[in-house]
């Protein structure tokens, strides 16, 4: 499909999408490197280490921290350029390392909770626009608020209890690979369904009583073909763009998720740098989600104009 | 279609003042709505006026007892009455929205109104890097000010609050810009108005209607993103009632001592329905 997306659209996009990371890397540098003070003397000054002072300063110079903060600014970002994402306070690994063995992972959850919303979101939608389903609809009108104040934490709790221990349905000892995920899926989809449902039917509402949907109604076509081949292309545009906004939800809702049923996973390991006070280790997941929020709005920015033709500008008289 | 618009009826605005006012529709739901708030308001202010059981040391032998006409929601695994630690927690949970609520409302409107009001370079420049904050997920940028800040019930608040500075400043700074076009400020400009003056008198207050019932909105989602950091570990430290952390100390006993978990995440959602249901009737009008 032609889409005139002019080389100065892409390039443009790509550069904001340099700033926002290299704007996200100086704010946690700043905040988690050079706010929280020398954390290394704060780690290993403590007098039960009975560590001696040349110790502690070969330790500093290990981290790099004995450098003035400009010196060490350009040289973590030189660092991160180059893949090596600083070393774990605590147990010493490069940060990289772990990232990259959480990294799949995370995305493989997160990549399963988003399809699994969408795809409720999706089902509900269509569910709410057949006759004799109208209280779905109903429902799901109210429902979007209900789920969204519901604590994630809390819904995986109850999702445990209820399929694990109450039914039996999954396996708490040993689950095998794909079944250990599907509560953690759920728990990660409901939340992300319930604002795509509501945007995907309001715009359901709106399009179908729009004129070229009594046109097409008018020329015979069926009330299924009005609604998947006029009302649903339209009405996708929008749910597109919350799901640029959803991805950072879902790392988020990784950290919470991962955490509650146990797994393995940049959430749990955002979890753990958190606790044990590892800034480095932090910085690096906080500049991924940064790193993929970019990359999806970018995707997101490039998929509007092949899904909606009147986004594309017009090139002679074959727009 | 049917394109014409049907004639725009003005709302009628009650003669009853204030709070009836600035609900008004008032349906039934956000009647009772209202009526819940000031209830867990009452149990943050006065909690000894509502349970007579210390939320905090347990009586030995009472251990893990379902809920019964002693204890309507049970107790833990110390022998507290829950109900009491909830109505304890709530004080928690609300003052910790509260500061959440205002850091972003104050520092968020700050930077929105120095953006707006100055315009030009400074306000591409701040807006720039708003943006960026957006594209850290809230609660990783919450968790990257803990690290800073500690563990703390206050300090998790703080955090919470810093989140939702991005989207205040946003809303704040279009505000300014719409009041700034208005003719009463080119009035005031041009009647010698000095730009501080003006921007004091006449932008700040135009400006803050709508930031403030976002402010209301915001109340909800604080309780929330506050009940996770507790959960997590991050807030208030045990003993402390706190709902999360409740909810994080029942689970334990969840196969057995269900009322542990279930009832304090009831609480957070219906509270939080309630702030939302509230919030968003305050934001209509």
């Amino acid at each position: 499909m032609a889409t005139s997306l002019t080389l100065k659209n892409i390039v443009t996009k790509l550069g904001q999408g340099l700033f926002v990371l290299w704007a996200a890397f100086t704010i946690s540098f700043v905040l988690l490197q050079i706010m929280p003070g020398d954390a290394i003397l704060v780690r290993f000054m403590d007098g039960d280490m009975g560590l001696t002072p040349d110790a502690i300063a070969s330790i500093r110079t290990f981290y790099g921290a004995d450098e003035p903060f400009l010196v060490q600014y350009f040289q973590t970002i030189m660092a991160y350029l180059t893949g090596n994402f600083g070393n774990s306070v605590i147990s010493g690994m490069p940060v990289a390392q772990e990232i990259m063995v959480n990294l799949p992972r995370t995305a493989l959850l997160a990549g399963l909770g988003f399809t699994g919303g969408v795809t409720l979101a999706l089902i509900i939608a269509v569910l709410a626009t057949l006759p004799g389903f109208r209280w779905i609809r109903n429902l799901f009108q109210a429902a979007p608020a209900l789920l969204a104040s519901v604590p994630v934490f809390w819904l995986g709790i109850l999702l445990i209890q209820i399929f694990s221990f109450r039914l039996g349905l999954i396996s708490v000892i040993a689950p095998g690979p794909w079944e250990r995920l599907i509560l953690p899926v759920a728990t990660l989809a409901v939340p992300i369904a319930a604002p795509i449902a509501q945007i995907l039917l309001r715009n359901i509402d709106a399009f179908s009583v729009q004129p070229f949907a009594y046109v097409a109604r008018a020329k015979g076509a069926s009330q299924r073909y009005v609604l998947l081949r006029h009302v649903a292309r339209n009405a996708v545009l929008p749910v597109l763009t919350i799901a640029g906004v959803t991805f950072g939800e879902l790392l988020a809702g990784a950290v919470v998720t991962e955490t509650v049923f146990g797994l393995n996973g940049l959430g749990r390991l955002a979890e753990r740098s958190v606790r044990n006070q590892d800034a480095a280790v932090l910085q690096a997941v906080v500049l991924i989600a940064a790193f993929g929020y970019v990359v999806v709005n970018f995707i997101v920015d490039m998929l509007y104009p092949l899904i909606d033709p009147r986004l594309r500008k017009p090139q002679g008289g074959n727009a | 279609m049917s394109s014409f618009s049907e004639p725009v009826i003005a709302p009628r605005i009650g003669t009853g003042r204030g709070l009836r006012r600035l609900l008004h529709p008032v349906t039934p739901g956000l009647w009772l709505s209202v009526a819940i708030l000031i209830v867990v308001i009452l149990w943050a202010v006065a909690p000894g006026l509502w349970t007579g059981y210390n939320p905090v040391e347990g009586q030995s032998g009472n251990q893990l007892q379902s809920p019964s006409a002693a204890h309507w929601l049970g107790t833990d695994e110390l022998g507290r009455d829950q109900l009491a630690r909830l109505i304890h927690g709530a004080r928690y949970s609300l003052s910790g929205a509260l500061t959440a609520v205002g850091v972003g409302l104050l520092v968020g409107t700050l930077i929105g109104l120095v953006a707006g009001a100055t315009g030009g370079r400074t306000d591409t420049v701040i807006m720039r890097l708003v943006d960026v904050l957006l594209a850290i997920p809230s609660l990783l940028l919450a968790l990257s000010f803990i690290i800073i800040l500690g563990f703390g019930h206050i300090q998790a608040a703080i955090a919470v609050g810093i989140t939702s500075i991005a989207a205040f400043a946003r809303l704040a700074r279009s505000e300014v810009v719409s009041v700034r076009r208005r003719e009463y400020v080119e009035a005031a400009f041009g009647s010698g108005g000095t730009f501080l003056g003006v921007v004091w008198r006449h932008v700040l207050p135009n400006s803050l209607n709508s930031v403030l019932a976002y402010a209301a909105v915001q109340f909800g989602w604080a309780i929330l993103q506050i009940s996770t950091l507790g959960f997590l570990g991050y807030g208030a430290p045990p003993p402390t009632p706190e709902w999360g952390l409740m909810i994080a100390e029942g689970r334990n006993y969840m196969t057995t001592s269900w009322w542990l978990t279930i009832f304090p995440g009831l609480f957070v959602i219906v509270v939080v329905l309630a702030a939302n249901r509230v919030g968003r009737a305050l934001r209509r009008n």
